[in-house]
């Protein structure tokens, strides 16, 4: 076996060192009734080429051929090639958490970098080193916002990622947590009337995101306003941090979090990815994860270290702010690499493409008849589009383009039948764009004159 | 070592009673066990504290040790101080590092306390083990 | 010589700046392509109150300064690239290249989790295949993939043991906890609303029986252990204590932190274990990445599988897979999409290169070398638990902090010898812990080096304490003012006033 370096005269000198006879001696300890007696029924052993051989055939059943619209808390970016040299190194990728500063200060200070990375992003005072992802940072910054303003009601928004809704529920499910959904109104933004009745009773947080699942940016300052007229804490959450780089961030927030995955991490098939959690420095000891801090050695030089552990599982136990152990540090890495290639100018000029490319495609696809752009608030490079035909149809056409054409909403809002979200980013040229939008154009013609019988069917879709 | 105008108690807290007031702090013995303090976490003044229960935490860099009150209570004040100089604790753990005043409830729960000379004799028999 | 020290300044290789200390207008290190489609004005689209004009403070570098300066920090880096790795319980193995070529391939790298199973087959049929495989080497029934690492797989598992005992009737209040335990176990268990009672280990550092009866009441929803312990001693009544938690119509959690020690000998479903984790990141070598990402799957018997995280992963008959969300008695999900994919194709890369027979020479390898290093060390480092070792020995500093110098100054000391420290205070239930797993990755004469560094280390203990708790001598930062950096936090940087 090509990864084990002991040769077989190794293995002997080594275990007459230990006094055994045979190394099934090493083993006694465990009763023979609990040992597996045959071999496992395991695949290979496989040499290099064919273990490449099996996963580029797997890589072939792979959507690599398509134009992707999707985004929806994945977006695809452009990697420059220094990312995967950097990370590829062996002395990043192949270390473990920094608990030894003094052999770990890559590590460490890449991470303070991050940390100060996503603060200047987020308009926030301090950031940790990264958590698993958007959905679980979310849920983090829910549970330190309970911790800080000891209240158990949770109020978020209906447009906020709904697998993000659903991982929160599951965390909270035993913690006597009251949650409660606000709607959006015709904007496409959080129904500010509906917000300010559920805070009526005592709140913990409300948790918004923006842009949101629709793409449209959220109110976040006037959102903050009525939030803390109640007492409680506003989390703003960010699926597609890019947008940072031309969206006024949310200050006015307590803690904002999101997923950093735009940022030099591959989409991957839903992950790894990273999280991230920034806050109000008043916050920082309810802050989960791990923290990095400067400090000096004993010779003045700077340095830096994992610091405010007393939060953390390993020494608090049951009572840490988080069971979290394991971060996303090299996904952290990637996108601090990323952002330090991007700069300031490029990751601007970078986020005005997205826009763009997503307002021109919007503009295309509205001009078709009998298609139409239901939300009113201003977005990014995300937006929703009410189909000319039935969605389905529609997607089935697309693909046929090889273009994939987006997410069908009806699977997570049953009143956005035939709705689709659409992400444009800089990765999609304009020739797919208008491809697709003569697909709607066609169809649209199609379904029209199918329209021109109306039937109880159509009667009853128009009806929901 | 140990003032004896101070009572203690098995968690390593001391209390200064004076009439109705006690003033509650940590002992010399718990700050070296501790190592260097880097932050204190303190109930506010109004809050309710019961004896034997916990009120607050002092932290070092890698422990966390959570302070019970020898008394049961209402805080009249927290140390201010200790905000931005938790290292007090270990530079004057008997005296300008005390961390609450507290107004007595029952005077009396006081009087299980240990003496000085009874508290020296506590921890060099719990080091003994 | 002094007045020449003075002009001549060291290589910024000693001591580079930040990226943020390193910027200047103007520069780049990415050219964008030109625009295809008409600029659009963002100010006007996103409105004046909506639009930010600058990053303040954001960094402005080439990509040559971005090269060289990832590149200066990586070499401040210890990785088991560089050597031995010997931190019990982290399972500090080799990262086959070959896993980080096959996880960066297109198709695998670029799906989109919401793209079209149709369009996705390979990327199911990884998971699918990986989860099979770990079904196999734990004899378990089932396996989620969605946990993001070891933590989160604990909070999986303890939340379908309350789903199951809640559908008896009654979810229980406690879940048992030896002494031993990682503090995840504790701080998974209290996330799902279980109060945690602590087991007090025997003399052996294992489970003691007669504690466990007196704790095992009606209203203990489970016992959570590490098999092998902390201590990398193998629970030898483990059959007895899981009949036991059984009988009482409690459930048992393996931690599977220390799976290193199994693979191919023994598996936990034999065991009378109900639910377990695995972590991708120790056992089947997925980068640990200076602290992620990992992978923690839970792997279920049969009468907890119906609580498993939404979706599961089924193979239909026609050779095709396909997600199911149509789980009624789920638990929920625990993170977005299906888990880290990409630590999964790396796993399963790994599982392959060695089959059955590989990942069992394996096993034997890494019980043999902490045994090894253990018969070595055990006359100059204390032992206090002399139960026979698996995959990792756990010594104690009692006779070197009879002379002031504790496990920590040890562990210092080891980076001058040039290998990265052991686990220092682990587990709690030992004072002055040395958690020592070589894992199977390190061959004798690496060993041999180890072995001799911590002899020579125990020499200088006796002759010059003083000397061995100022270590180390030959890092680029001597020891680091942790009590500062907590006392007045300086977590970002900022620019200068």
């Amino acid at each position: 076996m090509r990864y084990l370096p002991n040769s077989p005269a190794e293995r002997d000198e080594m275990l007459r060192a230990t006094g055994h006879d045979s190394i099934e001696g090493l083993f006694d300890q465990i009763p023979a009734a609990l040992k597996t007696t045959g071999p496992l029924n395991l695949p290979g052993p496989l040499s290099e080429p064919e273990i490449l051989e099996y996963f580029r055939h797997a890589s072939q059943h792979s959507s690599r051929d398509y134009v992707s619209l999707l985004g929806a808390g994945a977006y695809s970016h452009y990697r420059p090639v220094a990312i995967d040299a950097l990370l590829s190194r062996g002395e990043f990728f192949t270390a473990y958490t920094p608990y030894q500063a003094e052999i770990a200060q890559g590590t460490l200070q890449a991470m303070f970098e991050f940390q100060t990375l996503i603060t200047q992003l987020t308009g926030m005072d301090v950031s940790n080193a990264s958590l698993y992802d958007g959905s679980t940072a979310a849920t983090e910054a829910v549970l330190m916002a309970m911790r800080i303003t000891r209240r158990n009601r949770v109020v978020l928004a209906r447009t906020l990622h709904p697998e993000y809704r659903q991982v929160l529920q599951t965390y909270v499910q035993h913690q006597g947590v009251e949650l409660r959904e606000v709607g959006y109104n015709s904007t496409g933004q959080m129904d500010l009337e509906q917000l300010e009745a559920s805070l009526k009773t005592e709140t913990a947080v409300v948790v918004i995101q923006s842009p949101n699942f629709f793409g449209c940016i959220e109110r976040a300052e006037e959102i903050a306003k009525i939030v803390h007229k109640s007492g409680a804490l506003l989390v703003v959450t960010i699926t597609e941090p890019l947008s940072l780089a031309i969206v006024r961030p949310p200050a006015d927030a307590d803690i904002v979090c999101g997923e950093a995955q735009s940022f030099g991490v591959p989409v991957a098939y839903g992950g790894p990815y990273v999280g991230f959690l920034a806050a109000k420095s008043q916050f920082i000891r309810q802050m989960p994860g791990r923290l990095i801090g400067q400090t000096q050695d004993t010779e003045g030089r700077r340095g830096f270290v994992l610091t405010l552990a007393t939060r953390e599982q390993h020494i608090r136990r049951e009572k840490a702010t988080s069971n979290i152990c394991t971060n996303q540090s090299l996904c952290a890495l990637a996108a601090t690499i990323y952002l330090s290639l991007l700069g300031k100018q490029g990751l601007k000029a970078l986020a005005e493409q997205n826009l763009s490319k997503a307002a021109y495609a919007a503009a295309e696809l509205r001009s078709v008849p009998g298609a139409s752009l239901p939300f009113t608030a201003p977005g990014f490079n995300e937006f929703v589009v009410k189909a000319p035909a039935p969605v389905e149809e529609l997607l089935v056409a697309l693909r046929k383009e090889k273009i994939i054409g987006g997410l069908d909403l009806e699977r997570f809002y049953p009143e956005l039948k035939n709705h689709l979200l659409v992400c444009v980013t800089e990765t999609v040229s304009k020739a797919p764009i208008d491809r697709m939008a003569a697909v709607y154009a066609r169809l649209a013609v199609r379904s029209s004159e199918q329209d021109r019988q109306p039937d109880i069917v159509a009667a009853g879709r128009q009806s929901l | 070592m140990y003032p004896p105008e101070l009572l203690y108690t098995k968690d390593h807290e001391w209390i200064r009673v004076d009439e109705e007031m006690g003033i509650i702090g940590i002992t010399d013995h718990a700050q070296k066990e501790l190592g260097d303090i880097v932050f204190v976490e303190l109930p506010k003044a109004g809050e309710h504290v019961s004896a034997k229960e916990v009120f607050g935490s002092v932290e070092s860099v890698k422990a966390v040790s959570e302070i019970f009150s020898p008394v049961t209570g209402e805080v009249t004040a927290a140390n201010p101080k200790l905000h931005n100089t938790p290292e007090l604790i270990n530079t004057d753990p008997h005296g300008d590092a005390w961390l609450i005043k507290v107004h007595l409830a029952d005077r009396r729960e006081t009087e299980s306390l240990m003496t000085a000379d009874e508290y020296e004799a506590y921890i060099k028999e719990e080091k003994a083990h | 010589m002094e007045n020449r020290n003075r002009t001549a300044r060291p290589h910024v290789t000693r001591n580079e700046d930040l990226i943020f200390e390193q910027s200047s207008p103007g520069k780049t290190g990415v050219d964008l392509p030109p625009l295809d489609v008409p600029a659009a004005s963002p100010d006007k689209l996103l409105g004046s109150d909506m639009y930010r004009s600058e990053i303040k403070g954001f960094p402005e570098v080439s990509e040559t300064e971005v090269i060289r300066h990832f590149t200066r920090l990586s070499t401040w880096n210890y990785g088991v690239d560089t050597g031995l790795y010997p931190l019990g319980s982290c399972t500090m193995k080799y990262n086959p290249r070959v896993n980080e070529v096959v996880a960066r391939l297109e198709g695998l790298a670029t799906d989109h989790p919401f793209a079209p199973e149709g369009l996705t087959q390979g990327c199911l049929k990884i998971l699918a295949e990986t989860a099979k495989c770990l079904t196999e080497i734990t004899g378990m029934d089932a396996v989620s993939l969605q946990p993001s690492a070891g933590a989160q797989g604990e909070l999986t598992g303890i939340l379908m043991i309350r789903a199951c005992l809640a559908d008896r009737g009654n979810p229980r209040r406690i879940v048992l906890i030896p002494d031993s335990a990682h503090g995840t176990n504790p701080a998974s268990v209290n996330i799902c609303g279980y109060e945690v009672r602590n087991l007090k280990s025997n003399a052996r550092g294992c489970v003691d029986l007669d504690e466990m009866d007196r704790a095992m009441t009606e209203d203990v929803a489970g016992l959570m252990l590490t098999n092998p312990n902390t201590l990398g001693v193998f629970e030898e009544q483990i059959e007895e204590i899981a009949r036991r938690v059984h009988a009482k119509g409690g459930l048992v959690y393996m931690d599977g932190a220390n799976m290193n020690a199994l693979v191919g000998v023994a598996r936990p479903a034999d065991f009378g274990v109900d639910v377990m984790h695995l972590n991708l990141h120790k056992t089947f070598t997925t980068p640990h990445g200076g602290g992620g990402p990992g992978s923690g799957p839970v792997a279920v018997k049969r009468l907890l599988e119906p609580y498993l995280p939404a979706p599961t992963i089924e193979e239909s008959g026609d050779g095709t897979y396909r997600l199911n969300y149509d789980r009624p008695k789920s638990i929920g999900r625990v993170r977005a999409f299906y888990g880290n994919f990409g630590m999964a194709v790396r796993a399963l890369a790994y599982i392959q290169a060695n089959g059955a027979a590989g990942l069992r020479q394996t096993t034997l390898d890494a019980v043999l070398n902490a045994n090894y290093v253990r018969s070595r060390l055990k006359d100059v480092y204390d032992l206090p638990y002399d139960a026979p070792s698996m995959h990792e020995c756990v010594f104690s500093d009692r006779r070197q902090a009879a002379r002031g110098v504790k496990t920590g100054d040890i562990a210092k000391r080891l980076i001058d010898y040039g290998f990265h420290p052991y686990t220092t205070s682990f587990p709690l239930i030992v004072s002055g812990a040395l958690m020592i797993e070589p894992t199977e990755s390190a061959g004798k004469a690496e060993l041999d080096a180890f072995i001799e560094a911590m002899r020579s280390i125990a020499l200088e203990v006796d002759e010059d304490p003083q000397f061995v708790q100022k270590a180390p001598y030959t890092t680029r930062v001597t020891r680091l003012d942790e009590t500062a950096a907590a006392r007045k936090p300086v977590l970002r940087w900022e620019p200068r006033s």
